[in-house]
């Protein structure tokens, strides 16, 4: 079960990160949980400053901007 | 090439006759959205396969610990070249702030980087010619650097909202990145459909403006009314005007292309356009989650001041 958190306050990127994460779990069958982190102090204790970040297992692996779908399935897989 | 495609579309298949409002409008409008919209594709996708844009994580690494004109002449550069999304502004200054890098260094930062991207500096190329884009570009960079300066005078630091002090900013995570010519690709066609995702309503709603101003403001009175001679207050007006307006920096251009085809002084038109790119009020409400009132109504201020002593400057450079 992966841990998936997406970090950011609430713009509508972060709004549509969480959605594309949402997308790709339930397409590929992936199990795992999606939390959305929107304390800002919680966010900057990943080193994140460009939001939304995306948070698997607790390793940063994006920052900045919507992730590409390709790179997500990667990610996840 | 785009001028042709207008001429052919709008004076051949609509049969518009060159001189009317309509025709005019509409002839401008059709040559600035294919120019623009070609630029920008063409940019964004060139800077995205170099790799080039810096996060604002490393922007931080690379400003802290430097001393004071280094940090500001970086951050200025790197607010510059960065394009940011407005809703990184609370992060982003916080994470600053965390650096331990002075606030004045900060605003430096935060008044560059709506004004200045790499985006609007080819389509001001494409649009207005290289002098302006220089001009427009140094002014920028002025203010910025300006700006932050006075901005400390206030002494900033006790206006910024407590619980700012108190986050501790974990280690900046390394992320791999794909650089091989696929993923670059890949990378370089994700930017255009975010940046063009994000900014299209800007800048179509500018060319609309524009267009409407090209085809509809009659010449005489533009010259009347906000010609150079007699009107010092033109440009104050100009920047009042401009800060409940907000637009990308992108979307101001074909504005001013068509201010200055009708004869706008161009210290009149630039006041305009920085006005309208970095003084805005959701950038405000944003900033507000870490800065209290004061500050940013002086911020606002130094900024509205700026503008006016730029366009100033121009008109009188322009006589």
């Amino acid at each position: 079960m992966k841990q998936i958190k997406v970090l950011g306050t609430g713009c509508a990127n972060c709004k549509a990160t969480q959605k594309l994460i949402e997308e790709v779990i339930a397409q590929k069958g992936i199990e795992a949980s999606v939390e959305k982190v929107d304390d800002i102090g919680q966010i900057m204790s990943y080193g994140v400053m460009s939001t939304p970040g995306v948070v698997i297992d607790g390793q940063v692996v994006h920052a900045g901007g919507v992730p590409d779908r390709a790179q997500l399935e990667q990610w996840l897989a | 090439m785009f001028e042709k495609l207008a001429d052919l579309l709008v004076w051949q298949w609509l049969g518009l006759a060159p001189g009317t409002h309509l025709g005019e409008a509409l002839h401008f409008f059709v040559q600035d959205t294919t120019k623009i919209f070609f630029l920008l594709v063409a940019v964004i996708y060139v800077m995205g396969l170099l790799r080039a844009l810096l996060s604002p994580e490393r922007v931080r690494d690379y400003v802290r610990g430097k001393p004071r004109w280094l940090a500001r002449l970086s951050a200025v550069v790197l607010g510059a070249v960065t394009p940011f999304c407005s809703c990184s502004s609370v992060p982003l200054f916080i994470g600053f702030v965390e650096a331990g890098i002075p606030l004045g260094v900060t605003f430096s930062f935060l008044i560059a980087s709506p004004m200045i991207n790499e985006v609007a500096v080819v389509v001001l190329l494409g649009v207005l010619g290289w002098k302006l884009t220089v001009l427009y570009v140094l002014a920028g960079l002025t203010v910025a650097w300006f700006g932050g300066i006075v901005m400390q005078w206030f002494r900033p630091e006790r206006w910024v909202e407590d619980y700012v002090w108190k986050i501790h900013m974990g280690e900046t995570p390394q992320m791999q990145m794909d650089t091989s010519l696929a993923g670059r690709h890949r990378f370089a066609l994700h930017e255009v459909r975010e940046i063009v995702g994000r900014i299209w309503k800007w800048v179509l709603i500018g060319i609309a403006v524009g267009a409407l101003f090209h085809g509809f403001v009659p010449q005489e009175w533009v010259v009347r009314n906000l010609g150079g001679e007699g009107h010092w207050w033109s440009v104050p007006l100009a920047v009042v005007i401009g800060v409940p307006l907000y637009s990308n920096a992108t979307g101001v251009i074909p504005i001013a292309e068509a201010m200055l085809n009708k004869g706008v002084p161009i210290g009149t038109t630039l006041a305009l356009m920085m006005s309208i790119a970095a003084l805005s009020l959701p950038e405000m409400l944003i900033l507000r989650k870490v800065i209290r009132w004061p500050a940013l109504a002086i911020y606002a201020s130094v900024l509205a001041v700026a503008f006016t002593l730029v366009g100033w400057g121009f008109n009188l450079l322009a006589h």
